[in-house]
């Protein structure tokens, strides 16, 4: 008897088999959790992996205390039905200086994101980190491993990467060294909305439609999630149904106005809509073409 | 322009419940694009991800904006821009790197991997092919089979994908002649049956106006009478189906082990199926068992049925990954291969291999490298290449090496037999890399051909009395006291006061000294890389022997690689070698030149000299350091004496 797979559970699978040879071959390993829905997906996937085992490894959530306060929710709560160990890391310098959106620009992401993830990297000694990125979302992902090599300086070499065959992967490094590991590396938009409808995978409402209050600037809908948000004279906060196709920090996340309230709509909207889902960060804009493939090279996720 | 034809499902805006049921029932089809730049290979893919929907708005425009300031389009659409991914590809105008693309239409995903066509970028190549289903090879009509059709065909066909399509494209560039079409395809056929591609579907296509790409037959063509490119895409049979007729296998990746009551094992399933109740064989201790469940996580099902909510399967099939809980208590650890009891793969330590080279730094011949086949990890020793292929003319040329690129058939040997199958009859079972040891860089790839027989017949004889045996009636633990330095620096002194004071206190030692093992046991090795490198082989294996029977051996060669001396520590169980490193600057041991050595390798007469004019690699964490400029031979031994105690 022959059962053609289907293109989800060929991608689960591959999955699967990822996490589980990190486990397998690494010493410490750690899975980066963002809240975003790639992370609630790769978070089910190793759930999948290891049952009945709990993952055998904790949930780090490098944060900028500047993340919608329903992420935190969502994460507080996915800890605790995980029955992983969650560590929060926020960089002390960061926190010490007040570094936020408003003030202090590119230096936000660098200083919470950049340096925070390094720093908690390096403290905890974790020798090899999943992370929920997709090839498709950006030029330079498309060319990176599933297991991407750096340097104990956590930087990135394009130029050097390991070869990747079948499903070999090639886990071996000098102390020091890490491994950044893409588990969904081969899934699309549309492929994760599917998955988490097929499996009720729960995720953030704030990808779902509703009135939440918001301010438009430099052409991005943001929402004002709390009372640190300051508004610029003429500014006014407007409710508006809206809904967010991607997480991040609040204040340089981009909302779009939609009445999408349930994950079929979403998932209609998305099919229908013709712009790409990062056209909302201000993160990939900063320092032209080459930004993300640069920011990698520096370190960041 | 042509309209892109995928643009909207009108399902989606009318009835998105049904489009998503439709649409979560999709098959998945990996393939690979071959061919250059010139061949118009961006230009497909762009068109490809553009009919499909792939790119939007916002990427057009940016695409639109590139197009104008650096396209070789004109004012038209330069699609090569949007797959050429890194910023150094865009500057130099070529494709470094594979690069995975993703689209869908109604009926199949389908991941494309892009590669660079160049000879230097073969590895590329390889690598991309090694998960596809399907290659697309591109041809410019203008141009015909060229010695890189030739090339990407042999490689396509090397890596073992049977889809093979030739895509005659830039048809709109030679007034769409069928002439034209039917001469490159007679001359592709010849060339096919040369290197034993069985069957090829042929393609007029134009990636620019996009002739037969997702409708036929194009207005243009109207003498084609077969599947446009998507509709052969979305037909073909994909590998993974045809691997479940194939008997089962799954490679053991990790135990799970929650608690007491549950053992299970983890895996992705290569090929065939599996169902409880089924009979089954751990390899290679060769004990059989039954399965009693297949366990997947049983989840909240999602609102219609798919991989949500499965719980313990009533069977699995090749591509999934699964859990299997056996009837009895047996041995089962990550490296093993659980298979069907009555047709399992065989085990060897030595085969034929077709290896592609993938590092800037040859193969060392003789040199150990890891070797990692499905989840088995071992140590293995590339033999001399019996050829190579010269990928442009598939003429087998004479070679002592494998350089970045090259593909060459040699035997390789490992440590210890792996459970394997050739690569004809199962990737997974039969592809490997190899991994060097102090780089950690996958430097290979390779496929099993085949077992060679001697390894059948080459059995490990069971001894009844053991090493602990040896070693308890010596009343010692063995240990290997391995010297290495410079030539001149004293190893052999110092070893020797060693050897002198344990045989004091009456232990059993052996001094295997670097120049007299040179007049027997090697003497027929010279100072070339190669035999260095087999030179420190043999003197570890014997070194082993010895210790196995219970003995200390001192050993004193330069032993200048640090792979082989991490070749011989691997060789013994941990904590019995003790790298002694003899450490004495250059300039202090040719001053020494006791044995005049210096002076020759210096004025010529002596080649590959360690430290003149063949690199000596210093250890980087040695047991035991001794500084020869500021010890004497008995206070260095004295030194190690001390830490080497108490032996027991």
């Amino acid at each position: 008897m022959s059962k053609t797979l289907t293109h989800l559970e060929r991608l689960e699978a591959e999955s699967i088999h990822i996490l589980r040879e990190v486990v397998a071959e690494a010493e410490r390993p750690v899975m980066l959790y963002s809240v975003g829905k790639d992370s609630a997906v790769m978070l089910h996937l190793a759930r999948k992996a290891f049952y009945p085992s709990p993952p055998p490894f904790p949930l780090l959530h490098v944060d900028t205390t500047w993340k919608f306060r329903e992420m935190y929710a969502l994460r507080d709560r996915m800890a605790v039905e995980s029955g992983m160990e969650l560590l929060v890391y926020q960089n002390p310098e960061a926190i010490e200086r007040g570094i936020n959106p408003f003030d202090h620009g590119p230096l936000h992401t660098d200083m919470w994101k950049t340096e925070g993830l390094k720093q908690a990297l390096d403290k905890y000694g974790f020798d090899a980190a999943f992370g929920g990125a997709r090839r498709d979302e950006e030029k330079s992902r498309a060319k990176e491993r599933i297991f991407s090599f750096r340097t104990a300086s956590h930087g990135w070499d394009p130029k050097n990467q390991r070869p990747e065959l079948w499903n070999l992967y090639n886990a071996r490094k000098a102390k020091g060294e890490s491994i950044r590991i893409f588990p969904i590396s081969n899934w699309t938009e549309l492929d994760i909305w599917q998955y988490i409808h097929l499996n009720a995978i729960p995720i953030v409402p704030l990808y779902f439609s509703a009135p939440r209050p918001t301010v438009t600037r430099d052409g991005l809908l943001l929402m004002v999630d709390d009372e640190r948000f300051p508004l610029k004279p003429g500014e006014a906060v407007v409710e508006r149904s809206i809904r967010f196709r991607t997480l991040g920090c609040y204040p340089l996340t981009g909302a779009v106005e939609s009445t999408a309230a349930t994950l079929p709509e979403v998932i209609q909207e998305m099919l229908l809509t013709t712009t790409s889902e990062r056209q909302g960060r201000v993160i990939d804009k900063d320092g032209g073409d080459a930004s993300m493939e640069k920011k990698k090279q520096e370190g960041y996720f | 322009m042509t309209e892109p034809i995928y643009k909207t499902d009108a399902l989606i805006a009318e009835d998105i419940d049904a489009y998503l049921v439709q649409h979560q029932n999709k098959s998945l089809l990996r393939f690979i694009t071959c061919g250059s730049v010139d061949d118009g290979k961006s230009t497909l893919i762009g068109r490809l991800l553009y009919d499909s929907k792939m790119i939007f708005e916002d990427q057009l425009a940016a695409l639109e904006a590139d197009s104008k300031r650096v396209g070789t389009q004109g004012q038209e659409i330069d699609f090569a821009l949007l797959v050429d991914g890194l910023a150094a590809e865009r500057e130099q105008g070529i494709t470094i790197d594979v690069a995975y693309r993703f689209f869908a239409t109604e009926k199949r995903k389908f991941i494309v991997a892009d590669t660079p066509g160049h000879e230097q970028y073969t590895r590329n190549m390889v690598t991309g092919a090694s998960t596809a289903d399907l290659a697309v090879i591109l041809i410019d009509a203008r141009k015909g089979v060229l010695t890189q059709t030739r090339r990407h065909s042999y490689l396509a066909h090397l890596i073992g994908i049977r889809n093979i399509v030739l895509a005659v494209n830039k048809m709109d560039l030679v007034d769409y002649d069928l002439a034209i079409f039917d001469a490159i395809v007679k001359d592709y056929r010849e060339f096919a049956d040369s290197i034993g591609i069985e069957s090829f579907t042929a393609i007029p296509i134009s990636g620019f106006k996009g002739d037969n790409i997702t409708t036929t037959p194009s207005p243009n063509t109207p003498w084609y009478k077969g599947p446009a490119l998507i509709a052969h895409l979305e037909s073909v049979e994909i590998d993974n189906v045809s691997d479940q007729a194939k008997p089962f296998r799954m490679p053991v990746q990790w135990v799970n082990r929650p608690n007491l009551d549950f053992r299970g094992f983890s895996g992705l399933i290569a090929s065939g199926s599996v169902k409880p109740g089924d009979a089954i064989r751990v390899l290679p201790s060769g004990k059989t068992s039954t399965i009693s469940k297949v366990v997947t996580m049983p989840g909240k099902a999602g609102p219609a049925s798919g991989t949500g909510g499965d719980g313990d399967l009533d069977e699995a099939v090749a591509g999934q990954s699964v859990t299997l809980t056996l009837a009895d208590e047996v041995d089962c650890s990550r490296g093993d291969v659980i298979a069907v009891a009555d047709n399992p793969p065989e085990a060897s330590s030595q085969f034929e291999a077709t290896i592609v080279w993938m590092d800037d730094a040859a193969l060392h011949v003789g040199r150990s490298y890891w070797l990692k086949l499905g989840t088995q990890m071992v140590s293995a020793t590339v033999h001399a290449p019996k050829y190579t292929v010269n990928v442009n003319t598939m003429e087998h040329l004479a070679a002592k090496t494998l350089e970045l690129n090259a593909i060459g058939v040699a035997e390789i040997a490992t440590d210890r037999a792996i459970v394997f199958e050739p690569y004809a009859d199962n990737r997974t079972l039969g592809g490997f890399i190899l991994i060097d040891k102090i780089s950690n860089r996958t430097v290979g790839a390779g496929m099993l051909n085949f077992s060679l027989r001697r390894a059948q017949n080459v059995h490990w004889q069971p001894t009844d009395i053991t090493r602990q045996e040896h070693a308890r009636l010596k009343n010692q633990t063995p240990r290997v006291l391995w010297f290495t330095g410079l030539s001149g620096s004293g190893k052999s002194t110092i070893a020797n006061e060693v050897e002198k004071s344990l045989n004091l206190m009456n232990r059993h030692t052996f001094l295997l000294d670097g120049d007299n093992v040179r007049h027997g046991l090697n003497k027929d090795l010279g100072f070339t890389e190669a035999d260095r490198i087999e030179n420190i082989r043999r003197v570890g294996e014997v070194a082993r022997l010895m210790a196995d029977a219970g003995l200390i051996v001192l050993t004193a060669f330069i032993s200048p690689f640090r792979a082989e001396r991490e070749l011989v520590r691997a060789m013994l169980p941990e904590g019995e070698f003790i790298e002694i490193f003899v450490d004495t600057p250059l300039n202090v041991a040719e001053a020494r030149d006791v044995k005049g050595l210096y002076k020759k390798a210096r004025s010529g007469q002596l080649k590959n000299f360690t430290g003149i004019d063949s690199p000596y690699e210093p250890p980087e964490h040695p047991e035991i350091r001794v500084n020869t400029v500021e010890m004497t031979p008995e206070q260095a031994a004295e030194h190690i004496i001390r830490k080497i105690m108490p032996l027991k």
